[in-house]
């Protein structure tokens, strides 16, 4: 079972600001174990974030994106007290979905 | 998918991702080094790494609100309290200097003396002390532990970072009343000045002598306390080249590989000793870690 995120969403003027913070080992698939053993790509590669049944964000992401990956976006239409979820799948299949209240 | 640094400062509907402290580097723009001082026989590679300390000072930054550390911290706090090893406990009854369970304000106050062993120990070694003695776990299995790669994680540097955490903000005051506190300060000022090994280092031959750098990273004098404060204060740290949390146990030991000396044992009162030294040159500091290095 994956690590949860830490979310955090604030709003800034106009602009709900999303930052979440996402726990995984994001393998290139180029990396090589002490034995010289090519280690499998494995990373995130779907990310997905909504609010209020709406589709705010997504993206898909490569193997060129850190371990432990720090997200940011912004985006309107929010409000203080909203729910916000986010969901990101990896090459293995495997998700998480975690959710934040928007703060002020 | 390139994401720079200047993503994060636009409000518009954006995304940015951070890559590390790498991407950050070349990202970052050029021009407006600060003159290096021109201390060094190398003073012209000076702006360079001025231009890479600064690229680090933005990532921290940038990550100041949501490093990755915090996940260290996270699984930190659910390890002391979860039930785990031979004998069902949580680390609950670990007492850190400040009392059975006491956590805040513990790491500021450590090494320190304990009278239930009859030794100075800094936070790692009385963790070590307390996951064999309360929770039953094999010494020598723990020992294979220490330092997590990956998948494979370590507890101490999880409860490491939690607990260092929990000093956030506090002044940095070990204490130095008791005649083994003293000596272990003293021990670990001769270890800090020691030469030794196929090169012929110290700890001092990098950290005894202020403005140095090897390659482009600048080198804290940790004899000076002005220079030990903030570098001590922000350890245990997420290393963000290696991904992972490390904590002062990690630091020494890799300290010790770089300069070809044997192998130092984790919680050996040679460790103990360094880390007295150099916790009471930061003495006063404000503790802030979890840090990030590069």
């Amino acid at each position: 079972m994956a690590d949860p995120m830490r979310i955090r969403a604030r709003m800034e003027g106009e602009h709900c600001v999303v930052r979440v913070l996402m726990s995984h080992e994001m393998e290139t698939g180029q990396r090589k174990d002490a034995t010289g053993q090519l280690i499998p790509a494995w990373f995130i590669h779907r990310v997905t974030a909504t609010s209020n049944g709406r589709v705010v964000f997504s993206a898909t992401w490569g193997p060129a994106v850190s371990k432990n990956p720090v997200l940011q976006f912004s985006f309107t239409g929010a409000k203080v007290g909203d729910a916000i979820q986010i969901t990101w799948v990896d090459t293995r299949g495997e998700r998480r979905t975690d959710e934040a209240r928007v703060s002020a | 998918m390139v994401v720079c640094w200047h993503v994060l400062r636009r409000t518009a509907l954006t995304a940015g991702i951070l890559l590390g402290a790498v991407s950050l580097a070349v990202a970052q723009p050029l021009g407006t080094a600060q003159a290096g001082g021109g201390l060094t026989p190398s003073a012209s590679a000076q702006p360079a790494a001025n231009d890479t300390g600064r690229a680090i000072e933005q990532y921290r930054e940038a990550v100041a609100d949501s490093s990755p550390g915090e996940l260290w911290e996270i699984r930190g706090e659910a390890l002391w309290n979860e039930v785990r090893g031979p004998r069902q406990v949580s680390l609950e009854r670990c007492d850190l200097g400040a009392g059975p369970g006491v956590v805040a304000g513990a790491y500021a106050r450590l090494p320190r003396w304990f009278a239930d062993v009859g030794q100075v120990m800094d936070l790692e070694t009385r963790l070590l002390h307390c996951m064999v003695t309360l929770q039953g776990f094999a010494r020598d299995q723990l020992l294979r532990e220490t330092f997590g790669d990956g998948p494979r994680r370590s507890a101490f540097e999880a409860l490491s970072a939690w607990i260092a955490a929990q000093s956030r903000g506090l002044a940095i005051n070990p204490p130095l009343a008791h005649p083994a506190e003293q000596t272990a300060y003293r021990v670990g000022r001769e270890l800090f000045y020691q030469r030794g090994g196929t090169h012929d280092f110290s700890c001092s031959s990098c950290h005894g002598e202020t403005g140095r750098r090897i390659r482009l990273q600048e080198l804290p004098n940790l004899s000076e306390p002005a220079q030990a404060r903030p570098v001590y204060a922000s350890w245990p740290a997420y290393r963000v080249s290696q991904g992972e949390m490390r904590t002062l146990q990690w630091r020494l030991n890799d300290c010790f590989r770089q300069q070809r000396f044997p192998q130092l044992i984790f919680g050996s009162p040679a460790s103990i000793a360094l880390m007295s030294y150099l916790a009471n040159n930061a003495r006063g500091a404000e503790m802030n870690a979890p840090g990030v290095k590069r």
